[in-house]
């Protein structure tokens, strides 16, 4: 039996005091992510009870317990304290998903710090983009990545430290640079936690719109009630589970449901820090015997493409509960696992600002192979005519998907953004920018974009964000990116790009750029394609029409250019 | 052979390890984090400019590109085609 039961039931009288009851909290209560998901789980007696299973490159193989993590959390945060760090200060991690990633999340939080996590693969401009919008005070790195923050940090006069954790002694420490040993720290048995009230903020997580540069998209510490619900009924973990979320938590499932959903039910749950290869993740979940399996589309296709044969080398008996997130999953991926694991993955639906699940097909609930599900208990969720911005009644139709506010983990505002984040509301609709259907039994049907946003392996990756940057390649004249389709990750990032006089195009060039955009911004912003062109279309006031090179590449309708630019 | 191998493992390092950072032949770089699945699409370009040939996109897996030696077999299969 699953914990969630009937949808019917549960919608009924539905109230978020179900989950405010059991992690025993009361409005107006002292109320701590970092305490919720260690301290907690240790008084109630599971102390012992493994919390991390870790296996890092090289097959170096961690274990933590609860009480292990309580204690690293609390000497993370007591040497965050003794830098001087207050609440409501940003402390940035930036590292791979070693365990010190983890444990600095509830350390940072114990303090009541404003805890920044960032995609360790980014590159120095996207970095320094995100720690100066949010004026970030300390970062957590790895030696690893210290160059691209030196590259940046005389940039930066808000960051006053650059903690590494894994400092190599030999190697001369420069400006703002501190060394850290987690494991040569002194244990904190009891550490003074900072008295967080609901409404404190707790996680500025970073994502991309289609203008402008990326937005904080701010959540506060009563984010937890919906994060440890939806943890419980949508991924079903219960006590005796293997968990296993393959989210990164510079991404936001890696921290709602990477660390803050499974510890604060205090489930074990591992984490592999080892690039991506069939083998490596069946072998994983094989070795741990991983009953339930949070991943992405994207990584289920990979999985698709290297065959079923490879699925047969292993018994993957142990795997219960399948669930995936970050893109549309389509019907073949869930036809697929059925053939496969014996049972489907099941669809989730939400995004950075909604900080919880939304949308999803629930554990015993019938599956419609390639739709979203069904809004969550408590969740006001609708298609909205996209002129009119009120409700569509009528099945199949297709509309803006959005949500009536109110929920506890929903974003609280933009970093320093008053303007973008009120964008985001219309007649008191919270605007998800997708588009999807709504079918006679209720069911959600995923379209697509409602803007230029490219969603590539489930990441957001904003055009503007790639476009900046490739002007700054010595051959770009001008830029305009958009979404290319692709078959493992949906969408890909495509450039088209005019030269400056003196260039010319040729497959080197094409490397050349590629290679400029990953390093500058990330792999994920990265052209997959690029296209040279003696002009881009514009409009006759100059602006370059996208939309129509969207069109081509997708094989769209091209619409109206009466605007269209004469030669 | 000796050369492909060379060409490809400083091409590796060049562009997609850090400043200090070395690797052999057999190195493993998917499973390592050398090289991750978007960044393989960079190296792929790269093979096919270099070496003018053109790999299929269901044989560029991360298995196949998971070190310079393996890179080498594949590079191998289409160069003489």
């Amino acid at each position: 039996m699953s914990n969630f039961g009937l949808y019917e039931e549960r919608i009924k009288d539905f109230n978020w005091s179900i989950a405010e009851k059991e992690l025993e909290y009361r409005d107006g209560n002292v109320l701590n992510i970092g305490w919720y998901c260690s301290d907690r789980i240790c008084l109630k007696g599971k102390a012992g009870k493994t919390a991390l299973i870790y296996e890092g490159f090289g097959g170096i193989k961690k274990r933590y317990t609860f009480n292990d993590i309580r204690i690293a959390g609390n000497v993370i945060g007591n040497f965050l304290r003794n830098l001087g760090i207050k609440s409501e200060d940003r402390v940035c991690l930036f590292m791979d998903r070693i365990p010190e990633l983890y444990l600095s999340f509830l350390g940072g939080l114990k303090i009541g710090a404003i805890v920044q996590p960032l995609f360790s693969a980014f590159g120095e401009e996207s970095l320094f983009i995100r720690l100066e919008n949010a004026q970030t005070r300390a970062i957590i790195t790895q030696s690893k990545h210290l160059s691209k923050v030196r590259k940046i940090r005389d940039r930066l006069p808000h960051l006053e430290f650059i903690i590494i954790v894994d400092h190599v002694i030999t190697k001369k420490l420069e400006s703002r640079e501190i060394a850290f040993s987690l494991h040569e720290s002194a244990p904190v048995e009891n550490l003074e936690i900072f008295p967080a009230t609901a409404e404190s903020p707790s996680v500025l997580h970073y994502t991309s719109g289609t203008t402008g540069q990326p937005k904080g998209v701010k959540h506060v510490h009563y984010s937890i009630i919906a994060q440890y619900l939806t943890t419980k009924w949508v991924l079903d973990l219960q006590e005796d589970d293997i968990y296993w979320c393959t989210a990164d938590p510079g991404w936001v499932t890696g921290t709602s449901y990477g660390i803050i959903g499974p510890w604060s039910l205090g489930i074990t749950q591992c984490v592999l820090d080892a690039g991506f290869s069939a083998q490596t993740w069946y072998k994983f979940i094989y070795d741990n015997k991983i009953t339930v399996w949070y991943s992405a589309p994207t990584a289920i296709r990979s999985l698709m493409r290297a065959g079923d044969e490879i699925v047969r080398e292993f018994n993957l008996s142990s795997l219960r509960h399948l669930a995936s997130v970050g893109e549309p999953l389509n019907s073949e991926a869930v036809i697929w696992s059925i053939k496969m694991f014996g049972k489907p993955f099941h669809d989730t639906f939400w995004q950075t600002e909604t900080g919880c699940i939304m949308i999803t097909n629930f554990p015993g609930m019938k599956v419609k192979p390639g739709s979203m599900g069904k809004p969550f208990p408590g969740i006001t969720g609708v298609v909205l005519d996209p002129k009119k911005y009120e409700p569509i009644i009528e099945p199949g139709k297709i509309g803006l998907i959005a949500f009536r506010p109110g929920w506890p983990s929903m974003m609280r505002n933009y970093w320093n953004n008053e303007e973008k984040y009120k964008e985001k509301f219309v007649n008191g609709w919270y605007l998800s920018g997708d588009r999807s259907s709504i079918d006679n039994e209720g069911y959600f049907w995923f379209v697509g974009r409602d803007d230029d946003v490219i969603n590539t392996g489930g990441h957001l990756v904003s055009p503007f964000e790639v476009e900046s940057a490739l002007l700054e390649h010595p051959a770009v004249g001008e830029s305009a990116v958009v979404a290319k389709p692709d078959v493992i990750n949906m969408e890909v990032v495509k450039a088209f790009i005019t030269l400056k006089p003196g260039f010319s195009p040729g497959p080197d060039l094409e490397l050349e750029i590629m290679n400029f955009i990953r390093k500058k911004l990330s792999p994920l912003a990265m052209p997959q394609a690029v296209e040279f062109m003696d002009k881009l279309p514009k409009t006759r006031s100059g602006k370059i029409l996208r939309r129509l090179l969207h069109a081509k590449e997708w094989g769209e309708e091209i619409g109206d250019i009466s605007t269209l630019e004469n030669d | 052979m000796e050369d492909i191998k060379e060409l490809i493992r400083k091409y590796v390092i060049s562009e997609y390890l850090d400043e200090g950072e070395e690797i052999t032949y057999d190195s493993p770089l998917i499973s390592s984090g050398y090289v991750d699945s978007f960044s393989m699409v960079s190296l792929l370009v790269f093979l096919e400019n270099k070496f003018k040939i053109k790999i299929p996109p269901e044989k560029a897996t991360p298995e196949a590109f998971d070190s310079v030696n393996k890179i080498v077999e594949l590079v191998n299969k289409y160069i003489n085609k």
